[in-house]
């Protein structure tokens, strides 16, 4: 895919400096012969830059997501985030998944704050700095669209509120590095595309590295500076694709013949590596 | 019918079945002429109820006593054994099938042997009903652990979070609702064990009196034991019941939500 219009390949800049790299790396879970999550995953992440990850059920996209936030080891290969390896949980990071898991007792501003009871060096000031960190859920829930739903509680909101306020909880804390693992895979189409925009917007204005994990390639392409396409189970890069349209990107634009093409050409390749032919690498 | 007078018969039901109830016993014991030691009217029963209210609310006493007692240690050793096992796979591994085998050991059985260690009376009474109520709050609390969503636990250890951070922000209120659910429970099988042990091994509480009255054949005063311990079962659930609803009204409001597609 070539730049059509400079400004918007402002992205490519910040590739300079990798933020999150895999080397060759595998994943075993016990010892079974189908028991090989991934297989000589390589994958480079530059700061600030917003990547999807598409690819079949199954391929061990979620356990890319532990890789990469060190709530699991690799079995062999490495993972460096910021010039160090990882070797334990990492602390600067949000995540977010398909099930909002906010906490049924807590009101939508508490569930928002919970992170900050947690997360250092937020958890030793939040006392005494309390109104100030309210401000700045208050302020976070506004910018997705839930202002005037701080007292409410998850039970009483729809799904698509429940993944708004989910998306806040995964950034009060201020991460460097945002994990979403299909976050909006169960709402429906409207709401979903509504969320692609939000989304957008905070990634715009917060300038975090973010990991979408998704199967929707329209929001793969919406969304991400580049698409990494993964092989079936044991799952590795097959294909990378980078995605240069200029942002804030519309819904408009996704009836756009350019934006049309790119989701084909990522159609294509998934097709081409999904049923069982090797695939031979990016398209570039 | 609007909702209102529905409402108003839904409060009206348990006392006009527990009424039916007894106009039907009333009725078939009379018109069957069934002798009053074998079975007695509800009447003889009431007439037993006032004559003997001194020993029986004195007996009541020292059951109720013992059952609260037996039930607080239940609760405190039921919620910390159920945090334990419902926290960490290996503990629950260990202990899960022994609490199991202890739990199906018949209390009564038990009692002579208490009274071995102990002597009769309280202590035994108090020890049979800890043993009948800890088990199903240890269970439920265990339950409740259980039901903490993996993703969420991945989000908070992305933040840093320790065991026991997870345990206090997530695990323990998302246990609450089985824990009072649990409550209930444990107060009545509380109540079972303190009379099977009074009954057994006691010369005080409402176990002994009845089957003082059984060997005297007074089958009115058995009775009137009986509905004491019932009504002493029902005050005690409701009243648990009433806390359950207060203090973890969320699990119970987002139930009813979901219910009606909210």
């Amino acid at each position: 895919m070539s730049c059509t219009a400079p400004p918007s390949c402002g992205t490519s800049a910040k590739l300079q400096a990798p933020f999150l790299t895999f080397e060759n790396v595998r994943l075993r879970y016990g010892d079974a012969d189908d028991s090989l999550a991934l297989n000589g995953l390589d994958m480079t992440i530059g700061k600030g830059q917003f990547v999807a990850v598409v690819g079949p059920s199954g391929c061990g996209k979620s356990s890319l997501m532990k890789l990469a936030t060190g709530l699991l080891m690799p079995t062999s290969g490495s993972i460096v985030a910021e010039g160090k390896p990882v070797l334990e949980p990492l602390k600067i990071v949000g995540m977010a998944f398909q099930n909002p898991t906010l906490l049924p007792w807590r009101n939508l501003l508490s569930n928002i704050m919970l992170p900050l009871e947690i997360a250092q060096p937020h958890r030793s000031r939040l006392r005494a700095n309390r109104k100030m960190y309210e401000g700045l859920a208050r302020q976070l829930l506004e910018t997705v669209g839930l202002k005037g739903f701080e007292n409410r509680h998850p039970w009483m909101m729809s799904g698509g509120m429940q993944q708004r306020a989910n998306l806040c909880r995964s950034l009060i804390h201020e991460p460097e590095l945002l994990m979403l693992d299909e976050p909006f895979g169960a709402l429906d189409a409207f709401t979903r595309e509504e969320l692609w925009s939000v989304l957008q917007t905070v990634f715009m204005q917060r300038a975090f590295t973010c990991v979408l994990v998704t199967h929707d390639l329209r929001e793969a392409a919406f969304l991400a500076d580049v698409v990494f396409v993964m092989s079936a189970r044991p799952g590795k890069v097959v294909a990378t694709h980078r995605v240069d349209l200029p942002r804030p990107r519309t819904i408009t634009d996704t009836f756009d013949p350019a934006f049309i093409e790119i989701v084909s050409q990522i159609r294509r390749e998934i097709a081409h590596v999904w049923h069982g032919q090797t695939a031979s690498g990016s398209p570039q | 019918m609007s909702p209102k007078s529905f409402r108003r018969l839904e409060r009206a039901m348990p006392w006009i079945v527990i009424l039916g109830l007894l106009i039907a016993w009333e009725i078939t014991v009379q018109a069957l002429h069934v002798r009053k030691f074998i079975l007695p009217p509800p009447t003889d029963v009431y007439a037993a109820l006032i004559q003997y209210h001194e020993p029986i609310l004195l007996n009541s006493l020292f059951t109720l006593e013992n059952t609260l007692a037996g039930f607080g240690i239940g609760v405190i050793v039921g919620l910390v054994l159920g945090l334990t096992i419902g926290s960490s796979r290996l503990i629950y591994a260990g202990l899960y099938p022994l609490l199991i085998g202890i739990n199906s050991v018949p209390k009564a059985a038990v009692v002579p042997l208490l009274v071995i260690w102990m002597g009769i009376g309280q202590a035994p009474a108090i020890t049979t009903a800890f043993m009948l109520c800890f088990f199903p709050i240890a269970v439920n609390v265990a339950m409740g652990l259980a039901t903490t969503e993996p993703e969420l636990e991945d989000v908070l250890r992305s933040l840093g979070a320790s065991k026991l951070d997870i345990l206090i922000k997530v695990g323990l209120p998302r246990s609450m609702p089985y824990f009072f659910a649990s409550l209930k429970v444990s107060i009545t099988l509380a109540f079972v064990g303190a009379v099977i042990s009074e009954t057994i091994a006691s010369n005080d509480g409402v176990g002994y009196m009845m089957l003082q009255a059984a060997s005297q054949f007074r089958t009115p005063l058995i009775f009137a034991g009986l509905f004491v311990i019932a009504a002493m079962g029902i005050i005690t659930y409701m009243l648990f019941a009433f806390l359950e609803n207060r203090m973890t009204g969320w699990a119970l409001r987002k139930q009813t939500i979901m219910m009606t597609g909210g």
